[in-house]
């Protein structure tokens, strides 16, 4: 069901927590190399539906593939070829910048010469070469952020799962953050972001909406304020979130 | 293999970073070990004792005297109103009243009987049930002796004595610290083997790292070895400074072989460690796991026969005792440091450890999976 050309792909995806549906039939593909915006109000399911595509909570119908894996029969892979990102800081505070590069990489498997020479060309690029042997606890938001995405796309996976990885970062950082993000893109990982900011979805070559559990629109960023006849991005999630009936936490 | 060694890695760097469990490997059983066996002694000394005389004789002072002598009384005050006594022990400075009536002399050389009273502040049963028997087996004593000056002994004595005397095994001088050391060490070693796992497997959790550790690759297994393997070490350690402080500090050296005591420890730790688990799969945040770890660690000590005799326990608290683990390891470490018990004798102890760490274990493991 899987082409060569696709990253991520859903049908009809459901999770039910009781009587409660979480995510709702909902149903999409993602291209290799695409930039996904996945976006949506607080309560509407994002996260749930990305937990499901990750492989830490089992859909309850429906089919999807990771990186051509099934998402219930082969979780084991798709964590393999995947990176994530939560919205909370994941990195260890009580480590070292470089103590936890090497935690991560090791934990996917990663040779210690690559380890060796992927770190040094990491701390480079985020010029972090002189906190590379302080705690993580010690640096500002905005490169704990930075480092926590380099992190995440250090084992050189097909997919990174973004779940809001800018909120509360200021905006030079997060443009800063975008450009990593288009970095990684160019370097032919897919990216699967969530967010908040209406100028990030600009950023996204397609974006879905969801709304009480299900997608309501799924796009180019032109294409959708053609579509809704509107402005911007915002307007646009305005008009969809405003028909929601449940409310956010 | 190369996952557990980066996970081990990860693990006691951060242990080993974080000054609150380097103080509580190293403060927790120097205190503990250095202060509580002080306090935690059962012999009921300095019992305020005040004295109702009304009879101010020869041999009422000689009876006071001979309490006071004792070492175990403090003479508070000593007067001639019992509503004063009773007034000492109604402001708690006074825990026993001591009456001696008015024709106590007389009464004792004439008619050969005498009656003496005694008022016991009950508000602490220990102190008021064991003061109570020393006075009167002192006044007992008093008894012979005054009997011995007076009465006529027959040539030959009318009535069977039976004399008993006795010598106390394993531990000859009745040392407390003998006793209480070794089980003050346990609930030492228990503490961190359970709770601090616990608390460092929830802080994870808190942190939200946990979510991040089950998107890798990382199985279950691992990650779970990854925490137990630190803790058990950490609880050995624990244990080797806690026997050297009891070897410094009162030479207490076990009886039996040390490997017999690790080699329990080290079935023990896995059982303690499987409730740490459990304990962390119950629970969502580190307040949750400390308030948890303290309800949890008072019936353990109270019902581990630490401080009061299992066999004088009710029959439905007897039954709790046996699924305290802390309970066994007690046992053991008594039976090892003060009889020298082998292999052999706590076989039974270690079997029942085992099957506390197959079940502990097995239960948390099986809890853990289905959160996800």
């Amino acid at each position: 069901m899987t082409t060569n050309n696709t990253a991520i792909q859903a049908e009809a995806l459901t999770k039910r927590f009781g009587d409660f549906t979480a995510v709702d039939a909902i149903s999409f593909e993602v291209k290799k190399g695409e930039i996904f915006g996945f976006l949506g109000a607080n309560g509407a399911g994002k996260t749930t539906a990305m937990r499901m595509l990750c492989g830490l909570s089992i859909p309850t119908s429906g089919k999807a593939s990771v990186a051509g894996f099934d998402v219930y029969k082969q979780t084991e892979q798709i964590k393999r070829s995947i990176g994530y990102m939560s919205q909370k800081f994941s990195l260890y505070e009580d480590l070292t910048v470089r103590e936890n590069i090497r935690f991560y990489a090791g934990i996917y498997g990663k040779s210690d010469a690559f380890i060796k020479e992927k770190t040094a060309f990491l701390l480079r690029e985020l010029h972090l070469e002189g906190e590379a042997n302080k705690l993580v606890r010690s640096l500002p938001l905005g490169w704990k952020q930075k480092l926590a995405f380099s992190v995440a796309i250090f084992h050189e996976p097909e997919i990174v799962f973004l779940d809001e990885p800018t909120g509360g970062v200021d905006p030079v950082t997060r443009r800063e953050f975008w450009n990593m993000i288009y970095k990684a893109a160019e370097s032919g990982i897919t990216i699967f972001v969530t967010t908040h900011y209406m100028d990030e979805a600009e950023y996204c070559n397609r974006v879905s909406i969801m709304v009480d559990g299900r997608i309501d629109a799924l796009d180019t960023p032109a294409q959708l304020k053609k579509t809704f006849e509107a402005r911007s991005m915002d307007e646009v999630f305005l008009k969809l979130a405003r028909k929601a009936k449940r409310s956010g936490d | 293999m190369r996952t557990l060694r980066f996970l081990l890695q990860k693990e006691f760097r951060q242990i080993f970073r974080d000054p609150s469990i380097i103080r509580i490997i190293f403060m927790m059983p120097s205190i503990q070990l250095l202060i509580l066996p002080w306090a935690a002694d059962y012999e009921v000394k300095n019992i305020q004792l005040s004295v109702v005389d009304h009879d101010h004789s020869q041999y009422s002072r000689q009876l006071v005297n001979k309490v006071t002598a004792s070492g175990y009384f403090r003479l508070q005050d000593y007067s001639g109103s019992f509503t004063n006594a009773l007034q000492q022990v109604e402001h708690d400075e006074a825990d026993l009243v001591l009456e001696i009536p008015a024709d106590f002399e007389k009464k004792l050389i004439k008619e050969n009987e005498s009656t003496l009273f005694m008022a016991i502040n009950a508000i602490n049963g220990v102190k008021a049930n064991l003061g109570g028997a020393y006075l009167r087996s002192i006044v007992q004593d008093f008894n012979r002796e005054v009997r011995l000056k007076w009465v006529q002994l027959p040539r030959f004595n009318p009535e069977l004595q039976v004399a008993v005397t006795a010598s106390n095994w394993f531990n000859p001088s009745m040392n407390y610290k003998y006793f209480m050391v070794p089980g003050i060490l346990v609930v030492l070693v228990t503490m961190v083997g359970s709770f601090l796992a616990s608390l460092n497997i929830v802080r994870e959790k808190e942190i939200g790292t946990i979510e991040q550790i089950n998107v890798t690759p990382v199985k279950k297994y691992h990650f779970i070895l990854g925490k137990l393997i630190p803790f058990w070490i950490l609880g050995l350690l624990i244990l080797t400074i806690g026997l050297t402080i009891s070897w410094v500090a009162y030479g207490i050296m076990p009886a039996g072989s040390l490997l017999v005591i690790y080699s329990f420890a080290a079935v023990y730790l896995l059982a303690v460690l499987g409730l740490g688990l459990l304990l962390s799969t119950y629970t969502s945040n580190q307040q949750q796991a400390m308030l948890l770890s303290f309800f949890l660690m008072m019936v353990f000590i109270l019902l581990s026969g630490l401080y009061t005799s299992i066999d004088s326990m009710p029959n439905w608290a007897k039954i709790i005792t046996r699924f305290n683990p802390v309970t066994y390891f007690i046992d053991v470490m008594r039976m090892v440091v003060l009889k020298g018990s082998g292999l052999k004798d706590i076989s039974s102890h270690i079997f029942t450890m085992l099957g506390f760490a197959v079940v502990l274990n097995t239960w948390a493991v099986i809890h853990y999976k289905k959160r996800s």
